[in-house]
């Protein structure tokens, strides 16, 4: 099953990649195949008891010599990881296929490509298979930024691979270190490590890829030359593969080190947190407030998981699915409004709602749910990841909570800034609402955003096999 | 009546079929008429490399335990083999790749000398005596020299030749002096007799011992022995390059690994700290030099000076794991670099210049299959998943954290990181849209020639490449039954 899950997109990809059809039909064929994946994972979400630990697993002897195997299985946790990805990839891709860029067929591919690596990663069980998907999920992303990015993208993509990859080694060194003193690769047959050095290497490509401060040099350059539907996988999926990697490796693995880097990590995670946001106020187009946010709130999501307690965690699984759907819907909507008006800058903008219901109704849902107004999803993952770090510190929860009110002046100036004012010269009468095409892809995430507000314990109830448990015992 | 010594002819086959080759190359490029030469050289050659593969393979399954040969000059097992099959493999598609070359004369010769040198590699990695390691290293270096010089109109070939005579010459004086010393030293010639001899610390064993390293560095093209290799493979005929850059590496580096083992156990703490140093240079060296150039063959030719360091690891490691890490590398390593030099050679031929940075943009639009082809060959050399490139990596550096050297994991882990550089240069060039003033091709109108048995090369490269990642296990099983034959 979870197989088959990571092997669908792959293999689609491969398909998309040979068959000669035109630009628009192999667009729809991506997104079917898309959408096949969204209803695989649904049925892996039925098969799945989510009173138990890790299921669903697939386990096949890669090479012996040094216990490395193919293995990959899902957690309840990860599970829900899993589905953000593969509903806001389909969401990306059904948007590229209206999109319809230059080399379409190249370009779906891809996008499936990393869809499949980024399940990968999700389901990986064992160290090596760990960072092959994780390795993989970057040459997609490589491409789709270099090839279709905007104007600097050739400098976005080497510094955003340099950074990345710089990190990743790093893992890659503690991977081998890791592995080879306890014996085996498998993360569910080794046994936890008090090496600091190794625990650094792991740290190091989760942060980057996080990003969490001060390693986010890459972010806004990356976030503004990708196309929109890329910056939505990375911003909203990509990113989330340092929250499973630092609860799954680095919490689990290393119960020692944790203890030990917690306050450097969460003081890391802190000025992110506040950093992240004044930058987002400060920021000029609607690209760069999503990007900045993005900071942001993965560093408010490691904060949640280095509180090391059952509710801090808890939140953050629940944190990156809302962050992950809400960053995903604002960069589509970005992407949107760059077609219509060629430009996100908030100078060049303004008065968009007038005329224009539906793009307004939707932006201000996003937006309001992204500055977490009680009720809203965010609110219940920032409330959950507040109450956890609170038992770590009064002050911490007093700054993420300050922070909270950041995240609300940058975003209300983002609806203003696009929707109301007067009319920009960038806006033009010509500027239609959305159109069909785009709410199709638009309103399943709103959908599930508003869902999951509506009953946020539907995850939080299903991270963890037993609740009250120590949740870092439950992830290995 | 003088006995005749008993002959393992199977042990022998391998060479005797890649010799019979390249005679009758040699013959049919007297007799035959010009328009049957060249394709009847090439013919036979192909045949050449496939039979000696297929024979290695019958002789690695049929030598479980090493056996000295011709009077213990030279050894039957499975280590020779297993090297043997990988020098038939990258000689096949080496021929392969050098069919499309047009050349108007010298093209029996050509293939002619190709057998050669698959026959002398092939010979020199049974070798286990001093005398038997000299004769095969010069056997193919001196095919190897005329080869590099063949295309005689152009001046860059002839100097590359020229260059590759005199330093290669050079490395070969260094390494008879050091074998020369180590005779002195010991009064054997012997690979295991030199061992037995019970010289420990005698200071003409270790001065010979150090020569003889650094002889088998200069055709491993390891750092600081790697001045010859830019201008070499920048020069020579793109085939020749591919050729070399993958044969010439796995000859050299599992004769290395053998000599040391073998003959030098008792110094082990010696030799394992130099070669461990020749590693670090190789990668420095290697990686910075290669950030600056604009002539892929120049900047392939410092990546494989960087990987000659990244199997050194392997060696330093000292262990059954290093063996098997080593030949395991080398799999990958050789389909990746002769893939890589076959479609630098089908864009040479296509733009009739040599090709630099400036002027590959665009391949891969163009050329989809091959430009597709070449961006796996480079992922893999930077060790990027689904390629064996990244499962070689994997074990050298398991391998050298499993001797102790850590600091060799972590000098391997920044060369790496320092290599994404430059292959994501060539990656960038591939895709970004040329000047159109910067595109000349040589055929006026409608696409390149065709050449499909360059492509098929090129398929073979790929599939050896992504198979070698998903098919460890085989691989791994048969480095394991090969690397136990060496005395660890």
């Amino acid at each position: 099953m979870t197989t088959a899950l990571i092997f669908l997109p792959l293999a689609g990809a491969l398909l998309v990649w040979l068959l000669p059809l035109p630009g628009r039909a192999s667009g729809v064929l991506a997104t079917l195949i898309g959408l096949a994946e969204v209803a695989l994972w649904a049925v892996a979400v039925r098969q799945f008891d989510f009173a138990q630990n890790l299921q669903l697993e697939d386990r096949q002897s890669w090479f012996d010599d040094l216990g490395v195997s193919y293995h990959v299985g899902f957690f309840g946790f990860s599970l829900w990881l899993a589905g953000l990805t593969v509903v806001v990839c389909a969401a990306g891709i059904g948007y590229a296929t209206w999109a319809n860029p230059e080399r379409a067929r190249a370009y779906q591919g891809l996008l499936l490509f990393l869809t499949g690596s980024i399940v990968g990663v999700f389901a990986a069980q064992d160290l090596l298979v760990f960072y092959v998907f994780f390795e993989a999920m970057l040459i997609p992303l490589y491409v789709l930024i270099g090839v279709w990015g905007g104007e600097r993208r050739a400098f976005a993509t080497v510094k955003f691979v340099v950074y990345t990859m710089a990190g990743s080694l790093l893992m890659l060194a503690s991977i081998i270190v890791f592995g080879l003193s306890q014996g085996t690769f498998d993360l569910v047959d080794s046994g936890v490590s008090s090496n600091d050095w190794v625990f650094l290497g792991f740290l190091a490509a989760f942060a980057v890829k996080a990003p969490l401060f001060p390693f986010h040099g890459w972010l806004v350059d990356a976030y503004r030359e990708s196309p929109p539907e890329v910056a939505a996988i990375l911003s909203g999926v990509v990113s989330k593969a340092a929250v499973y990697g630092l609860f799954r490796i680095a919490i689990a693995k290393f119960p020692e080190p944790v203890q030990e880097f917690q306050v450097p990590i969460l003081v890391a995670a802190t000025i992110g947190l506040v950093y992240g946001s004044l930058l987002a106020f400060r920021a000029r187009d609607v690209r760069s407030v999503t990007a900045y946010s993005s900071m942001a709130q993965m560093g408010l999501i490691v904060m949640g998981l280095f509180s090391l307690n059952e509710l801090g965690i808890n939140g953050a699984i629940l944190q990156s699915v809302a962050h992950g759907l809400v960053s995903a819907t604002l960069f589509l909507l970005a992407g949107m409004l760059e077609t219509r008006t060629g430009t996100s800058a908030f100078a060049r903008l303004g008065g968009l709602a007038r005329g224009r219901p539906e793009l307004a109704t939707v932006l201000l849902v996003v937006g309001i749910i992204a500055l977490a107004v009680p009720g809203s999803v965010s609110f219940a993952g920032e409330f959950l990841i507040l109450a956890g770090i609170y038992a770590e510190g009064w002050a911490w929860a007093a700054i993420g909570a300050g922070a909270i009110v950041l995240a609300a002046m940058y975003m209300l100036r983002l609806i203003s800034a696009v929707l109301h004012r007067s009319r920009g010269e960038a806006v033009r009468d010509e500027a239609l609402d959305l159109r069909p095409a785009e709410l199709a892809v638009v309103l399943p995430l709103l959908a599930a955003l508003l869902f999951l507000s509506a009953s946020p314990n539907s995850i939080t109830e299903r991270n963890f096999p037993i609740p009250g448990s120590d949740v870092s015992e439950a992830a290995r | 009546m003088i006995d005749a010594p008993k002959v393992d002819w199977l042990a022998l086959s391998p060479t005797l079929a890649l010799l019979a080759a390249a005679g009758v190359a040699l013959l049919a490029s007297v007799i035959g008429p010009a328009w049957f030469r060249r394709g009847f050289a090439a013919f036979v050659t192909f045949g050449g490399f496939v039979t000696a593969g297929v024979l290695a393979g019958f002789l690695f399954d049929r030598s479980p335990d090493a056996q000295p040969l011709l009077n213990e000059s030279m050894t039957r097992d499975r280590w020779a083999a297993l090297a043997a099959i990988v020098l038939a493999g990258a000689g096949a598609l080496s021929v392969l790749v050098s069919w499309g070359e047009t050349r108007r004369d010298h093209a029996g010769e050509y293939y002619a000398l190709l057998a050669a040198a698959g026959a002398g590699m092939v010979f020199f990695v049974g070798a286990s005596n001093l005398m038997t390691l000299f004769l095969g290293l010069e056997w193919f270096s001196l095919a190897l020299y005329i080869l590099c010089a063949l295309d005689t109109h152009r001046a860059t070939s002839l100097e590359a030749g020229l260059k590759y005579l005199i330093v290669g010459s050079f490395g070969s004086g260094i390494l008879l002096f050091g074998s020369a010393l180590v005779y002195g030293a010991t009064g054997e010639l012997g690979f295991a007799e030199i061992a037995a001899a019970g010289v420990t610390d005698d200071s003409l064993l270790l001065a010979g011992l150090a020569m003889i390293v650094a002889g088998l560095g200069f055709k491993a093209s390891a750092a600081p022995f790697h001045m010859w290799t830019p201008d070499v493979y920048q020069g020579a005929p793109t085939s020749v390059t591919a050729f070399m850059s993958a044969a010439t590496k796995v000859a050299a580096l599992v004769l290395t690994l053998r000599v040391l083992t073998v003959a030098f156990p008792e110094q082990e703490h010696l030799w394992t700290v130099a070669v461990a140093v020749i590693a670090i240079v190789s990668l420095a060296v290697g990686n910075i030099a290669a950030l600056v150039q604009r002539d892929v063959k120049r900047l392939l030719a410092y990546s494989s000076v960087s990987h000659a360091g990244f199997m050194l690891i392997a060696v330093a490691a000292n262990s059954p794991l290093g063996g098997r890490a080593l030949l395991y590398y080398l799999i990958p390593y050789s389909a990746m670099s002769i893939g890589s030099f076959a479609v630098v050679a089908a864009r040479e031929r296509e733009l009739g210049a040599p090709v630099t940075l400036d002027n590959l943009g665009g391949f891969l639009w163009e050329r989809p299959f091959l430009g597709a082809s070449m961006w796996v060959f480079l992922l893999g050399l930077m060790g990027m998943p689904l390629t064996g490139g990244l499962v070689g990596k994997f074990y050298v550096f398991s391998a050298a954290y499993e001797s102790g050297w850590w600091w060799l994991v972590v000098a391997g882990v920044i060369g790496t990181a320092i290599s994404l550089y430059y292959y994501l240069r060539v990656l960038l060039a591939m895709w970004t849209r040329p000047e159109p003033t910067a595109l000349r091709p040589v055929v006026a109108g409608g696409s390149p020639p065709r050449d499909p048995l360059l492509a098929s090369a090129v398929f073979a490269s790929f599939a050896v490449t992504i198979g070698s990642f998903f098919f460890v296990q085989p691989l791994i099983d048969l480095a394991r039954d090969a690397a136990d034959s060496l005395p660890f």
